[in-house]
Parts: structure tokens; C-alpha cells; sequence
């Protein structure tokens, strides 16, 4: 199967990829396989009793990638698949996945990516995840990723995930346990427009003696769109989790933000913040002392916030 | 050259009216260091945001360059040439100096160019270039930032206001020479509104503002007196309650 420009176009959104990436990839659109490649450390192996891939990183797999963008462009294909990563000891990954739609047709269109991770010992893995729809079809663009994290001792996971427009509806649900000296740190940026309705939960559990998790979330809602972000940190150890919302609300959007700590031992240190306003007025007038518009200097505010 | 003729500006303070500015009628020529100085809550910071565009008088008129710019909004001021550095600096998540020295000057910056801005007000560039311009730094950190934004724009009318607020006597020295060099440069005009009697010793005139009412404009030496006499009238109100 061959990719058209605008399969491209999505590519260079949702992984930075101009060109066929270098290392491990495995590209999937329409619910087939278009290319794969591993390597002498990662390998990829499609599943057989349902959709999906598994992936192997050797253990002391250092400074590689693996890129796994999932196009859907099929009038009224609704994608659903499993990734299993099995992420060896004392590795260093970065792994890219998105999801990009293009809709065309009066049809909804999805994608639900069940991703689990199972992260041994040692092993640090920057995990970056975008979605992103476009199109001038009617019908909806669907998104409804699943991420199931195991991280074992001593080991590291950065997830950032960006959804940045075009998604008519997503729910995201990401759930974390972490072992003796795990560490999580989520980074969430979300931008809704129109009438989109964008849903997060995560659940992160403390088990392990001294693990430490950060769910960022920085979130922007506009017009008549819908988001409910909620964090759930359960500290069952001595542990420490941080949760923060920070979210602008324009227009006539409507915003939840719901953090909820459970602690189940005394050295259980969490903290969460929440916040949600609109842009403050003063930003504005002195980007306008710049010489900016007052569109120009909302652009600009947001384009900073969620960077 | 900004002109301001008969400017008031009051607001509704719970029902009563309060008048902040009376009847202001200043010139502001091209290549001069006006320097307005006055108590606390006198309306210098107003006046500044009268002519910024920030606040609409009640009445009068601005003219700049010949052009009535009374009802031109911000966006069109600060395009016609005048720029202003607040007194409190706002603060934005996620936008980094760099990025914010090239959204004042209209065009990407480079490290180097932006690095010149921030040592003028005493900064050490590298440090700061990818900061964000958040609650991570500190009051004079933002201080020097909002200076170095505005001296980047180096437009025909520029305002400070307080800008020693929060900046060591070093720094301060070398402010004071790159509102000189900018003077000799581009032969714009500024208006710094200031306590300090190192402003007021470079300045070309000196207004003085006490109850939203310019009491005196003339050289440091000629209003020095009076500018006591009004500082200890202040005192003696304080005392008096
Ligand atoms: N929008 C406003 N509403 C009510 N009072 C105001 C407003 N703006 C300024 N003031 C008042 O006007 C006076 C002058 O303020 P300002 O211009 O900030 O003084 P300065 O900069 O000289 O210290 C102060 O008493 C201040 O409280
Ligand atoms: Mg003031």
C-alpha cells in the first residue's frame, strides 16, 4: 500500500515524520499494515488472535527509536488494536505513536489504541503521543486511546500527549503502577474546539517503596466544546504524586477538573492543584502594547500555553 | 512629538465620581528625556496608560506626529511608534524571553541580538533566553526582561515606568546609558516616570504630577523646590492622620 500526500501530511503531524523514520517502525493505516521495519534490538511481531502488534526491546537496547503512526482515512472505518511493548532491562527508548484522522465523508471515523507497557528493571522510555484529525467531512473523528503502564523497579516513563484539534470525541484512559523507585511523569496538552467533547482519566498506583509520579495536564477549551480531565493518585507506600490542572476557558466552553489523592500509608506525600480561568486581560493588552491584535495576542497566549 | 491637550480621565468609584487626571496639557518633543516624577497615586501610571491607549480620557485630545490618535486603539499605537514598559510586568506561561523580544520587535531575533538587549539591563543573556517569562522569576528578574522588550522595540515614543524598580545600582548605570545611547540613536523621545534623582539628573524637563494635576514642568534645578515642598506636604498628611 502506497501513502497519498495527505497521508504524509498527517505523518509530519502526528510523528514529525517527513521521510521513512530511521530505526523501528511499523506504520499502520486503515486497519492494515503499510510498512514495518525492525532492528537488531527491537523487534515486532503482529499478533494472531487479535489486531495488533507486540513489541520485544532487548534488554540494554540504549539511544533508539521506534515510531508507530496509525493513519485512518477509510469512510467509516472504526480501527480498534492492541499494542503490547515489552521493554527489556537498563534500556533507553524513545517511542513515537499518533493517531491521525482524515475525514472525508459524511461517515465517523475512529481509532482505539490499546497500548500496555510492561517496563522492566532499570529501563527509561520517553513515550510521545499525538492525535490529531483534519478533513472536510461531516462525520465524527473518534479517538479512544488506552495506556496500561507497568513500570518495574527503578525504572522511568515521560508520556506526553498532545491533541491538538479536529478530534470530534476522545476519552483517554491511562493506568500506571509503579514498583520501589519507579518514576512517571505525564504531560497532557489539549486544545477543543466547535462542539468536541475531550475525556482524561488517569490512575496512577504508588505501590512501590519511593516511587514519584507528575500528571501535568495544561488544557485549552474553546467555543462550545466539553473536556473533563480527571486524575486519580493513589499513594500506597512511601511515595510522592503531584497532580496539576491548569486550563483556559473561552468562548462558551465547559471545563471539569476533577484530582482525587488516596493515600493508604502515612509516608504517602501527594498534592494536587487545579486551575481554570479565562485569559487574563492584562496578557492581552500588553501583547496589544506590542503591536499585536487581540487575536493575534490569544493565538499567541495559547500557542505558549501549550507548548 | 505627543501632545496632549486638556486631558481628564475619572472613573465611577462606587457610585461617586473620582477624577484621577485634571485637565493635562503637556508636549512631548522628539529626543528628550521627560522625566514625570510625584507621590504615589498622583495618576502617573494613568497618564502613561492614557497615552498607551490603555485607558480612554474622559475628554481631551493626543495628538502624535500631527495625527489625532484620541480613539486609535493600542494595537494602532503601538504600530504608529509608542511603547510602554509596564510598571508591574505581566506574566506568561510557556512564552520565553527570546520569544517574547521577537514578538516586541515584529521578527524573529537571533540569540545574539536578543543576548545585547538582556545585557543592557544587566543580565546574564545565556541564563535567561529560554526562560519563561512565569512565576519562576523573580520581581526585578521580570523587571529587566519588560525593559529589555521595550528598549528592543526602540520606537519614536517610548515610556518607562519605575523602571529602577527592582534593578541594582550597577545595572541601573548602564539602564541609564542605553536610554542615552537609544536617545543618540534613533533621536526618539521618552518619557520615564521615575523617583530616582539619577533619572532626574539626566533628564531634559521634569513634570511634576500630585493629584492628577501637573504642578510644574521645567529643569531639575528649577522644580527642585517645589518638588520638596509638595513630598513634605505628603508627609506632613501622614502625619497629620
Ligand atoms: N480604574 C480605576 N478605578 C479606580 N481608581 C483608579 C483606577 N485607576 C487608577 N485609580 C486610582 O487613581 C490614582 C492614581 O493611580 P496611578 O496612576 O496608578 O498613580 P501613580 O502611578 O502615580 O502611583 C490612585 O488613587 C488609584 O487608586
Ligand atoms: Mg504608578
Amino acid at each position: 500500500m502506497e501513502l497519498n500526500n495527505i497521508d504524509k501530511e498527517l505523518l509530519k503531524t502526528i510523528a514529525d515524520l517527513h521521510e521513512i523514520p530511521e530505526g523501528a517502525y511499523n506504520i499502520r493505516k486503515d486497519g492494515k499494515l503499510v510498512s514495518r521495519n525492525v532492528s537488531a534490538n527491537i523487534d515486532i511481531v503482529s499478533k494472531t488472535d487479535k489486531p495488533g502488534i507486540n513489541i520485544f526491546i532487548k534488554d540494554g537496547t540504549i539511544n533508539e527509536s521506534l515510531h508507530i503512526p496509525v493513519i485512518v482515512s477509510e469512510a467509516g472505518l472504526k480501527d480498534l488494536v492492541y499494542n503490547d511493548f515489552y521493554v527489556g532491562k537498563n534500556c533507553d527508548v524513545t517511542i513515537v505513536a499518533g493517531c491521525g484522522i482524515a475525514c472525508g465523508s459524511s461517515e465517523d471515523e475512529g481509532h482505539d489504541g490499546v497500548h500496555s507497557f510492561f517496563i522492566e528493571e532499570g529501563s527509561k522510555v520517553h513515550y510521545i503521543e499525538k492525535h490529531y484529525a483534519n478533513g472536510d467531512g461531516t462525520g465524527s473523528r473518534i479517538l479512544n486511546p488506552v495506556t496500561k503502564i507497568e513500570l518495574g523497579k527503578n525504572s522511568y516513563m515521560k508520556m506526553d500527549t498532545v491533541q491538538i484539534g479536529g478530534v470530534t470525541s476522545s476519552k483517554r484512559d491511562t493506568n500506571a503502577e509503579l514498583d520501589d523507585g519507579a518514576k512517571l511523569e505525564i504531560n497532557e496538552k489539549i486544545m477543543t474546539d466547535g462542539n468536541e467533547y475531550a475525556e482524561t482519566n488517569f490512575n496512577v498506583d504508588l505501590n512501590g517503596k519511593d516511587c514519584s509520579t507528575h500528571v501535568v495536564s495544561r488544557a485549552v477549551a474553546k467555543n462550545e466544546s466539553n473536556q473533563i480531565f480527571k486524575s486519580i493518585i493513589n499513594g500506597n507506600n512511601k511515595c510522592f504524586g503531584h497532580t496539576e490542572c491548569d486550563a483556559i476557558i473561552m468562548d462558551n466552553a465547559h471545563i471539569v477538573a476533577k484530582p482525587e489523592l488516596t493515600a493508604a500509608s502515612t509516608e504517602a506525600s501527594l498534592i494536587h492543584e487545579a486551575a481554570i480561568g479565562k485569559i487574563a486581560g492584562e496578557q492581552i493588552v500588553k501583547l496589544q502594547t506590542l503591536g499585536l491584535t487581540e487575536t493575534e495576542a490569544e493565538n499567541e497566549i495559547i500557542k505558549g500555553f501549550l507548548r | 512629538m505627543l501632545e496632549l491637550r486638556d486631558i481628564c480621565f475619572s472613573v465611577n468609584d462606587n457610585g461617586k465620581v473620582k477624577q484621577i487626571l485634571k485637565n493635562i496639557n503637556l508636549t512631548i518633543d522628539d529626543d528628550k528625556f521627560f522625566v514625570i516624577t510625584g507621590p504615589n497615586g498622583s495618576g502617573k501610571s494613568t497618564l502613561a496608560k492614557i497615552i498607551m491607549g490603555i485607558n480612554k480620557p474622559t475628554s481631551g485630545k493626543i495628538i502624535f506626529n500631527g495625527t489625532d490618535i484620541t480613539d486609535l486603539s493600542i494595537t494602532e499605537r503601538a504600530k504608529l511608534g509608542i511603547s510602554f514598559a509596564f510598571q508591574q510586568p505581566v506574566k506568561f506561561k510557556g512564552i520565553t524571553v527570546k520569544q517574547m523580544i521577537s514578538l516586541a520587535t515584529g521578527s524573529e531575533v537571533s540569540v545574539g541580538e536578543a543576548c545585547k538587549f538582556l545585557s543592557d539591563v544587566g543580565l546574564c543573556a545565556r541564563d535567561y533566553i529560554d526562560r519563561e517569562i512565569d512565576g519562576s522569576l523573580s520581581g526585578g528578574e521580570l523587571k529587566r526582561i519588560e525593559i529589555a522588550t521595550i528598549v528592543a522595540r526602540a520606537s519614536k515614543l517610548t515610556i518607562f515606568d519605575e523602571p529602577e524598580a527592582g534593578i541594582d545600582l550597577w545595572s541601573f548605570n548602564s539602564l541609564i546609558k542605553t536610554f542615552k545611547n537609544l536617545k543618540n540613536k534613533y533621536k526618539c523621545g521618552f518619557i520615564i516616570i521615575s523617583h530616582q534623582e539619577r533619572i532626574l539628573d539626566i533628564s531634559d524637563s521634569v513634570i511634576i504630577l500630585s493629584n492628577g494635576e501637573i504642578k510644574e514642568i521645567g529643569s531639575k534645578e528649577k522644580v527642585f523646590s517645589r518638588l520638596s515642598e509638595i513630598y513634605s506636604s505628603c508627609t506632613k498628611l501622614v502625619e497629620e492622620e
